[in-house]
């Protein structure tokens, strides 16, 4: 099903949790609300779900207004954070839920109960009640409760924040081969930028109730359009610099700039993985400390008269040769991006 | 509850010097033997001499006598009387500890602190105050009194009367269990059961009530004790009419005052049997939320 959301508007009290959101999603696409906690995320997913009701705007499900529809009444799957599963119901009766509240004969609902625990690897724990299993079989018996009344969109609030990082990383595998062999259109929320990027078709990054940007992975780690995104997707330096005709000066460094405006006074953003250091005496910067972490090497420097630079290189590489604490070095930045200087709204997460 | 459990035990730090270690350690045994024995004291003095000291009376008479003198009309009118309170106590704060819970936590209205403290209101103030504003609202020259005349429904003197008080003293047990319930259980999984298409008929009884049902039953069970018990509303609003508004603690007060002491224990006897049952249903209950509780939140089991 495809979903447009128009000029969304919700408020709480004095807060402001969504400003003025609007967005599309294809049919049978996989979309990541991505935002830091208490951006207004989980308030859009449950307005989508009919759980809220927005102060103004809009809600189109495949072009017909679904704004005041019910929440019984969307066909639409929710999984919720702490999987919200029925107690006092065994696993069986909680998948079959939503076909038994619509009458479905006990011969197909049994069949499609099984078939669904199945789909989600947990075939013959029907008979168990919810605190017999772990987090993460809760997690998909949470999928398959949802699943089960065959929705036009599933909703996922936050799907493993509530399991440990392990499982965690097979449950996000096993979500997006489950949405490509379902092919039900999904929009889950998260705050946590691997999993966004690593599972979804598009991103929508929510900072502050607004919209900053939607796109591909791809798109939005290569061209962050706010200095916000820049920040949120990334391990990034940022410097306040002075542009001249393209050419960012930042302390001792200068550097051609890729976006943005081309004189004055700028926030210039520079991902830790889009910098090269070369040892060179005088260079324009020290090496403070070098910290291996697994099979990345952080390196912190100071760069004259600008402060600290954090870079990342690969474990063993060439451009780590000769680079180790006191060292004076040459810096390149091979990719940096500048953004009008704002303040107070782009605040760092 | 689990949430408890999620927090890391404390550890002493480093830099912390432990207390002095002898201080720490189990009370020395006079200090046992003192604190128990002031404690079994005095629970035996309050609650287990005057019911020993009962129960002794009786037995001398012999339980026998005292109870035959509950053959007669208008012992066994304040019996019926008392039986009937029970029932209607317990359909009606069944009903309305269910909703009036739901109300009170789930739905957002003006006021809605105000009811909630209001609810309490019950438990601390003194049952024969209530009885005389009670009657100061529907008795002889009460505010609303012309209205309960021309509708020619009499409250004050009646059994009705005695209903009233009744559902007054009751009123916060229910509630207030189902409301602690509530509020703790969240309203995550009735929003699961409506986004699958539950209609909010279908969410209260398959979702909410089942999760509800021990701590309504308990609510009611307590309702239940304390309205074969209560005495100061009863007496007041009902007047304590022999023979036709007479409660079962009512009937005692009045047997002791006619120096009619055997039919006095009878009464006190088969209350005291009545009482025990609902505390035995009621201990049966709590043994049963520790386990549902066990059940939503203990840990795994590996049992198919």
């Amino acid at each position: 099903m495809s979903i447009r959301v128009e000029h969304l508007r919700k408020r709480f009290g004095s807060f402001q949790a969504v400003d003025d959101v609007s967005f599309e999603v294809e049919s049978g696409s996989l979309v990541a609300l991505l935002g830091p906690s208490g951006s207004g995320k989980s308030t859009i997913l449950r307005i989508l779900a009919g759980l809220e009701s927005p102060d103004s705007g809009s809600v189109w499900f495949d072009g017909e207004e679904a704004t005041h529809v019910h929440a019984r009444s969307r066909a639409i799957g929710f999984v919720f954070q702490h999987y919200a599963l029925f107690r006092h119901l065994t696993v069986a009766e909680n998948v079959g839920f939503g076909l038994l509240v619509r009458n479905v004969d006990p011969k197909t609902r049994a069949e499609r109960t099984e078939q669904l625990l199945e789909l989600v690897g947990l075939g013959g724990l029907g008979g168990r009640y919810p605190s017999q299993l772990s987090g993460g079989q809760r997690q998909r018996v949470a999928l398959a409760r949802a699943l089960a009344p065959e929705p036009r969109l599933l909703l996922l609030d936050e799907p493993f924040g509530a399991v440990d990082a392990k499982v965690r990383e097979e449950l996000r595998q096993w979500l997006r081969r489950l949405h490509d062999e379902v092919g039900v259109t999904s929009i889950f929320v998260t705050h946590d930028q691997d999993e966004a990027f690593s599972v979804s078709d598009r991103v929508l990054i929510i900072n502050h109730g607004k919209l900053e940007q939607s796109g591909t992975p791809a798109e939005i780690l290569d061209e962050p359009r706010t200095e916000f995104v820049a920040r949120f997707v990334g391990d990034v330096n940022v410097f306040t610099a002075q542009m001249d005709k393209g050419i960012a000066k930042v302390g001792a460094l200068q550097t051609p700039a890729q976006s943005g405006p081309s004189d004055g006074q700028v926030q210039l953003v520079v991902r830790s993985y889009d910098l090269k250091f070369f040892r060179e005496d005088p260079g324009v910067a020290t090496v403070e400390r070098v910290v291996p972490l697994g099979d990345r090497v952080r390196v912190h420097a100071t760069l004259d008269g600008a402060g600290s630079l954090v870079a990342q290189f690969p474990r063993r590489s060439s451009l780590l040769r000769g680079i180790e604490a006191g060292a004076r070095i040459q810096v390149e930045v091979t990719y940096a991006r500048t953004y009008p200087l704002e303040s107070g709204r782009n605040s760092a997460p | 509850m689990h949430k408890l459990e999620a927090l890391p035990a404390l550890r002493p730090s480093a830099s912390v010097r432990p207390l002095k270690d002898d201080k720490l350690r189990a009370p020395s045994p006079l200090t046992r033997i003192v604190l128990s024995g002031l404690v079994l004291g005095y629970l035996g003095l309050v609650l287990l001499g005057p019911l020993s000291a009962l129960l002794v009376e009786i037995a001398e008479i012999g339980f026998g006598v005292a109870l035959s003198k509950l053959v007669d009309t208008t012992a066994l009118l304040a019996l019926k009387n008392s039986i009937l309170l029970l029932l209607i106590t317990m359909v009606v704060n069944g009903v309305v500890g269910a909703l009036g819970g739901i109300v009170l936590v789930r739905h957002r209205f003006p006021g809605r602190a105000l009811v909630s403290a209001l609810c309490d209101l019950p438990l601390a103030v003194s049952p024969v105050m209530i009885g005389l504003s009670f009657l100061l609202l529907i008795g002889k020259g009460g505010v609303l009194s012309p209205l309960l005349e021309a509708i020619n429904i009499k409250l004050v003197f009646t059994f009705w009367g005695l209903v009233l008080g009744t559902l007054f003293v009751t009123l916060p047990y229910s509630i207030r269990e189902v409301s602690y319930v509530l509020e703790e259980l969240g309203t995550d999984e009735e929003e699961a059961a409506t986004t699958l298409g539950a209609s909010p008929w279908q969410t209260f009884w398959k979702v909410t009530l089942p999760n509800i049902r021990i701590a309504l039953g308990y609510g009611v069970l307590m309702a239940m004790a304390r309205s074969l018990g209560e005495f100061g509303a009863v007496l007041v609003l009902g007047g304590s009419i022999s023979g036709q508004t007479q409660t079962a603690t009512t009937f005692i007060h009045d047997s002791i005052e006619e120096r009619n002491l055997d039919a006095a224990y009878g009464m006190s006897l088969l209350l005291a049997v009545f009482s025990s049952g609902l505390l035995f249903i009621l201990e049966r209950l709590k043994k049963r939320q520790a386990k549902t509780q066990k059940r939503a939140h203990g840990p795994s089991k590996q049992t198919a």
